[in-house]
């Protein structure tokens, strides 16, 4: 209709700068790394008590974050917790003998899974289950603990 | 007592412009295929609906984010804490402040300027002209427009946010001295990109819908007189607002 | 032929029985219209009775309460939406307004049924375009803006509009209201030279009894509802009736009063009466 070409030009640079901007909002202000981590494989881990892990949580061998939790479930038969890691396919050279804990990031922080590697030549896959778990440590009963020994000990 | 029936008005005619306005939207969704077929058209209609208002949008964004970053900053130094103004001020933007204030200036620039289009349209009877040259103006006029706001209001809400942000960086870093590095790293840790990024997404989307259908709604019911026009403009506005606020409380309740 | 196809061939609407009310005022009460093919045919009438409707009702814009109301054979209320636009590509309508696009150029409004209709080529659509508003005698103003154009002007080139797509009815509503005298010799003209040169029927809806006089080829006469007269100009002149020469003639006194129900004049100015 009228001045067509200034219209189509302004009208493109207005739609290439929304998507621009909603991509360098996406990518620099969130936590976009922790899903953008190629493909990866999927193990289980049983815990007697997952305390707070939350689905999302990160998973870490020494610190280094190398996949998320992806699933948390209760097997009906051994009423315990079921929890299902993704990790990164890079990290393929964990041993299957490996153990993992559910530790607290700080004090009061969040919870996370972390990943103690054994010494076994064999290494997990996608289905492999995790044998050897630490749970989460609750407050309560380590409160419970610590007056039970103050107890104990101050009636010696 | 007047106050009491004013409020009663207001609450009645929203609600019968809803029921109206979901047959229209259907009216239109029928439509679609065709107007997709003419893509120009709609190009040109995001020019009048987006292009034209991404100035007001810039500014809007620069000074909600600088407010954000001064506000921010006060309330948090009070514990302590403004190493998390990052987060404060992202989280504000990307959630709640962008979709909703991108949406109610939307509705004030755009989409008046819809409504009093198609009501003048329909005024001076070019509306009926196109009927009678057998075209379908809800396909040829009000379709292309819906979509061009539809489109657009993901995109400005993604402008209002970056900007946003960029004022709060500008407060929060170099005026009030917060660490640069806390900003971002707060930002980029507690930022979910589901939670946060892609349900601000979806609700301006939802916004886009809501408002432009309410504009167009209301520009080709109006009166085709100028003082119709005038009072559907003004019914956008009114409409389109309370319309977007009451859909926040729904999509917030559902998605957090 | 039977006797149905014989009238629908002579002629292009046929409206029998037409009612129709807004609120609790009956717009037409049993009315019966016929438009023969290839003529022009006026409707005159009072401000207020309800030409324009008339034109609705035979465009499919408003639907009757009751009555039948046929268009080149097909009852124009029974269609379906897609069934009335096509039946519509063979009408064109000049509005009081003209109703032309005021975003686009004369040249695209005229254009614009063409390219929303046909596929043509723009070369071909030129053509066309460029014909059509030198039939209309408007060929030098095809950049300009339907603001820039005079009353008159506007309202030929929606006629150019309207017959873009080569109709075969044209309806005027009110196609004589505030022009100036050459502009309306303009008109009147050019609806007698279009219809004859491209055998269209015409039909007008106006109370200009003068214009209506100088080119239509038989009118109706309507009022409360009803048709009063019809006749060719020349045997309306003639026409017994009281009310039909207040009209033609224009006299401000006669069946239809001066005044306005009122009551007794002594006595409001008096003060006996209320006001």
């Amino acid at each position: 209709m009228k001045q067509t070409r200034t219209i189509e030009i302004v009208t493109g640079f207005f739609i290439i700068l929304g998507f621009v901007a909603l991509y360098v909002i996406a990518t620099s202000a969130t936590n976009i790394k922790a899903y953008s981590e190629g493909g990866g494989y999927t193990v289980t881990a049983s815990f007697t008590n997952v305390g707070g892990l939350k689905l999302r949580a990160p998973v870490t061998i020494a610190g280094v974050a190398v996949g998320n939790v992806t699933n948390v479930k209760l097997d009906p038969r051994t009423f315990n917790a079921i929890v299902s890691i993704r990790i990164n396919s890079s990290y393929n050279q964990i041993p299957d003998d490996s153990s993992a804990s559910i530790l607290t990031s700080g004090l009061l922080g969040e919870q996370y899974i972390g990943i103690s590697p054994g010494g076994s030549e064999a290494f997990l896959k996608n289905g492999s289950k995790i044998q050897f778990t630490q749970s989460a440590i609750i407050l309560e009963n380590l409160i419970g603990q610590f007056l039970f020994n103050k107890a104990s000990s101050g009636s010696k | 007592m007047r106050l009491l029936r004013e409020a009663y008005y207001i609450i009645l005619g929203f609600l019968q412009m809803l029921g109206a306005a979901g047959f229209f939207l259907a009216r239109m969704l029928r439509l679609m295929p065709k107007a997709l077929m003419r893509p120009r058209l709609i190009f040109q209609q995001i020019f009048n609906v987006g292009a034209m208002s991404l100035v007001l949008i810039l500014i809007a964004g620069l000074f909600v984010g600088m407010v954000m970053g001064l506000q921010g900053y006060n309330t948090l130094s009070k514990f302590a804490a403004t190493s998390a103004l990052g987060t404060l001020v992202a989280l504000s933007l990307l959630r709640e402040l962008g979709p909703v204030v991108t949406a109610l200036l939307f509705a004030g620039r755009a989409g008046t300027a819809l409504t009093s289009e198609i009501g003048l349209m329909r005024a001076t009877e070019q509306i009926a002209g196109m009927e009678m040259m057998a075209v379908d103006p809800i396909q040829r006029i009000v379709v292309p427009r819906f979509l061009a706001g539809v489109i657009s209001m993901p995109l400005l809400v993604g402008i209002f946010n970056a900007v946003g942000l960029l004022g709060g960086y500008l407060v929060g870093v170099m005026l009030m001295g917060v660490d640069a590095g806390a900003f971002w790293g707060q930002i980029h840790g507690t930022v979910d990109l589901h939670e946060d990024f892609w349900s601000g997404v979806i609700k301006s989307v939802v916004f886009g819908i809501a408002t432009t259908l309410v504009a167009v709604f209301e520009g080709y019911y109006a009166h085709p007189t100028a003082e119709g026009v005038s009072r559907a403009t003004t019914r956008t506005v009114v409409n389109s607002a309370l319309l977007v606020l009451a859909l926040d409380y729904l999509l917030t309740a559902f998605m957090f | 032929m039977t006797t149905e196809e014989h009238k629908h061939s002579d002629h292009v609407v046929e409206i029998t029985g037409l009612k129709y009310r807004v609120g609790d005022k009956a717009i037409f009460d049993r009315l019966n219209i016929s438009i023969p093919r290839g003529k022009v045919t006026a409707i005159m009438g009072p401000s207020g009775t309800g030409k324009t409707t008339l034109l609705r009702v035979m465009t499919g814009q408003v639907l009757p309460d009751r009555g039948r109301v046929m268009v080149e054979g097909k009852n124009v209320a029974r269609l379906t939406t897609d069934e009335l636009y096509e039946l519509r590509t063979q009408m064109g309508f000049l509005f009081q307004n003209g109703a032309l696009f005021t975003d686009s150029t004369v040249y695209e409004n005229v254009a614009f049924p063409i390219r929303e209709h046909t596929r043509l080529p723009e070369t071909l659509i030129r053509h066309i375009v460029l014909m059509k508003l030198q039939a209309v005698g408007l060929r030098g103003a095809a950049a300009m803006m339907p603001t820039e154009l005079s009353g008159g002007m506007a309202r030929r080139v929606a006629l150019a509009r309207a017959i873009a797509m080569d109709p075969k009815i044209i309806f005027y509503d009110e196609p004589f209201v505030g022009l100036d005298p050459i502009s309306m010799g303009v008109i009147v003209r050019l609806i007698r030279v279009l219809n004859d040169s491209l055998g269209l029927t015409s039909i007008i809806v106006s109370h200009d009894v003068d214009e209506v006089n100088a080119v239509s080829d038989q009118s109706y006469l309507i009022s409360n509802g009803k048709v009063v007269a019809y006749g060719t100009p020349e045997e309306l002149e003639h026409n017994k009736s009281a009310w039909v020469r207040q009209f033609m003639k224009g006299l401000a006194d006669g069946p239809v009063p001066f005044h306005y129900p009122a009551p007794d004049y002594a006595g409001q100015l008096l003060g006996e009466v209320d006001t």
